[in-house]
């Protein structure tokens, strides 16, 4: 194990899921508090029609699932903020049409071989240094704005109707919440891919949610979570020759399911 | 003088006229209750005046203007206080909620605005809960750390909107004994249409269903009227027809 170490390809694998990590512990638990757990899967998989569009006219491939994942995002956002009722027919047509247009593009792109499965399943083994700069910054963008704006994105996700009342933009704060669930999605499916990428977002926040009083204190804990899951997952990953995708999330659903068992167990005692 | 005065108001969403010609004058020290049926026009009054609908036609003027200006002057709390049970929140951060939209450190709340937020919570007496889980309490110690979150702005006017819906009857009698006690220094106004309570704290009954009349029954006359015929129980049905009765006499 400590040879790996040395190798580039899997430092670099260790710092992407620790910068995921607790980028989406963060935002994973914003996500989960506000219900927009289904939002963020439709933003994952019309992220994919980026993908296809990138892989097609040769861009990198954050640049066109950032670009892609962002105008999702708005496009749900202004949506729901109007027609609230018809929001998940939406969403569900976003997320197949995304998908479909992910597809058809990689297909048509001449000569293209590359792992087709690296984008559904993650490819944490070949996160390059560019990428790292993009999920630093991305925390580093995501930590200013919970650091500045934490109260008023507190009050807009528990009572956005109380939050309008007392001057807070609430459609500006709303917004900002999908785009920054957006770029996280984005930068989640290096590590665990497209299908991974909700179960990433949520299992760690779930186990957070139960044991913490306040919001800040679940985003901590639910990046502390994702962050063991990921480096446990990893380890077997390497250990096992398995997708490190697929291992972070059996690792995170093994352990919440024994979390579940052990509160469920202390809870008889009491 | 007036601190909210309506005057020939009507609303309509599409065609349907909601609201006909109200004219309202709220004054200081008033515990004003707003009563009439579901879909009667109740919560849509409430709307306007906190600047949430725009008034097309008539005007509503708080403090001599418009709605919008004067919001900070109105303590508001919302119906719904049992929504969103399981949202991670201390019940002391639902009361620094109240700050919001005034002026602010960089980041976190200000001590002032904590020292304020816990004598909010005192004075609903719901200061011991200050660092329990929102969800751990029950619906009528909730609907008083909702009063306080509204009381953390000092306002001069408190707007409760169905404030003891889905609340026990002890609870809702704690609410009223407490609205009462703030109703020394803050104008309240309480809408709602569940009547047990509310005839024997207000100052003032309005009954709105499209359009507005006043109540004119006195407490000694309301116990009389609606509660002997119905066996010493309340009886709403008896006290809709005593309105009917008095509505053209006290309207004039």
């Amino acid at each position: 194990m400590l040879e790996a170490l040395s190798y580039d390809f899997v430092q670099n694998a260790l710092m992407a899921g620790l910068l995921v990590s607790i980028a989406s512990g963060i935002i994973g638990s914003l996500i989960v508090v506000n219900r927009m757990v289904f939002l963020a899967g439709g933003i994952a998989h019309t992220a994919y029609g980026g993908i296809g569009v990138a892989v097609f006219f040769g861009l990198p491939m954050f640049l066109g699932a950032s670009l892609f994942a962002v105008l999702s995002a708005l496009i749900i956002a202004s949506i729901t903020l109007k027609e609230r009722e018809r929001m998940d027919t939406f969403i569900g047509l976003m997320w197949a049409v995304g998908m479909a247009l992910g597809v058809v593009l990689i297909d048509l792109t001449p000569g293209y071989q590359a792992d087709f499965m690296s984008y559904l399943f993650g490819s944490i083994l070949a996160v390059s240094s560019s990428d790292l700069w993009f999920m630093g910054g991305l925390l580093v963008v995501i930590l200013f704005i919970m650091t500045f704006w934490y109260r008023d994105i507190l009050a807009v996700s528990y009572d956005s109707e109380y939050a309008n009342l007392r001057g807070i933009n609430v459609p500006f704060f709303y917004t900002l919440i999908l785009v920054l669930s957006a770029l996280t999605v984005v930068v989640a499916i290096k590590v665990v891919g497209l299908i991974l990428v909700i179960a990433l977002l949520t299992i760690p926040v779930y186990i957070a949610e139960k044991l913490s009083n306040t919001l800040y204190v679940m985003m901590i804990l639910s990046g502390i979570f994702s962050s063991i899951f990921t480096l446990i997952g990893l380890w077997f990953s390497y250990e096992y020759e398995i997708a490190s995708g697929a291992s972070i999330i059996l690792v995170s659903a093994v352990s919440l399911f024994l979390f579940l068992g052990v509160s469920k167990i202390l809870e008889r005692i009491r | 003088m007036c601190i909210i005065e309506i005057k020939n108001l009507s609303f309509s969403y599409q065609k349907q006229k909601v609201l006909e010609n109200i004219n309202l004058c709220v004054e200081e020290g008033d515990f004003l209750a707003i009563i009439g049926p579901n879909g009667g026009g109740k919560s849509t009054l409430l709307k306007l005046i906190l600047g949430i609908n725009p008034v097309k036609e008539g005007s509503i003027k708080i403090f001599g203007e418009k709605p919008h200006k004067n919001l900070q002057k109105i303590g508001y709390v919302p119906q719904n206080t049992n929504v969103n049970t399981d949202f991670p929140i201390k019940v002391l951060e639902v009361v620094l909620m109240g700050h919001i939209g005034t002026k602010r450190p960089l980041f976190g709340y200000a001590e002032e605005e904590k020292r304020c937020a816990l004598g909010a919570l005192a004075q609903v007496g719901m200061e011991k809960f200050a660092n329990e889980k929102i969800g751990s309490l029950s619906g009528g110690q909730r609907q008083r750390v909702m009063i306080a979150r509204a009381l953390c702005a000092h306002p001069k006017v408190l707007i409760l909107d169905e404030p003891t819906a889905s609340i026990d009857v002890e609870g809702q009698k704690q609410i009223y004994e407490l609205l009462k006690e703030l109703n020394s220094y803050i104008t309240i106004i309480v809408v709602s249409h569940d009547l047990s309570f509310i005839m024997q704290y207000a100052s003032t009954v309005v009954h709105i269903n499209k359009t507005l009349s006043f109540h004119g029954l006195t407490q000694e006359s309301f116990a009389k009227n609606s509660i002997n015929q119905c066996t010493n129980k309340f009886c709403e049905v008896n006290l809709f027809q005593n309105l009917k009765t008095t509505q053209g006499d006290s309207n004039a």
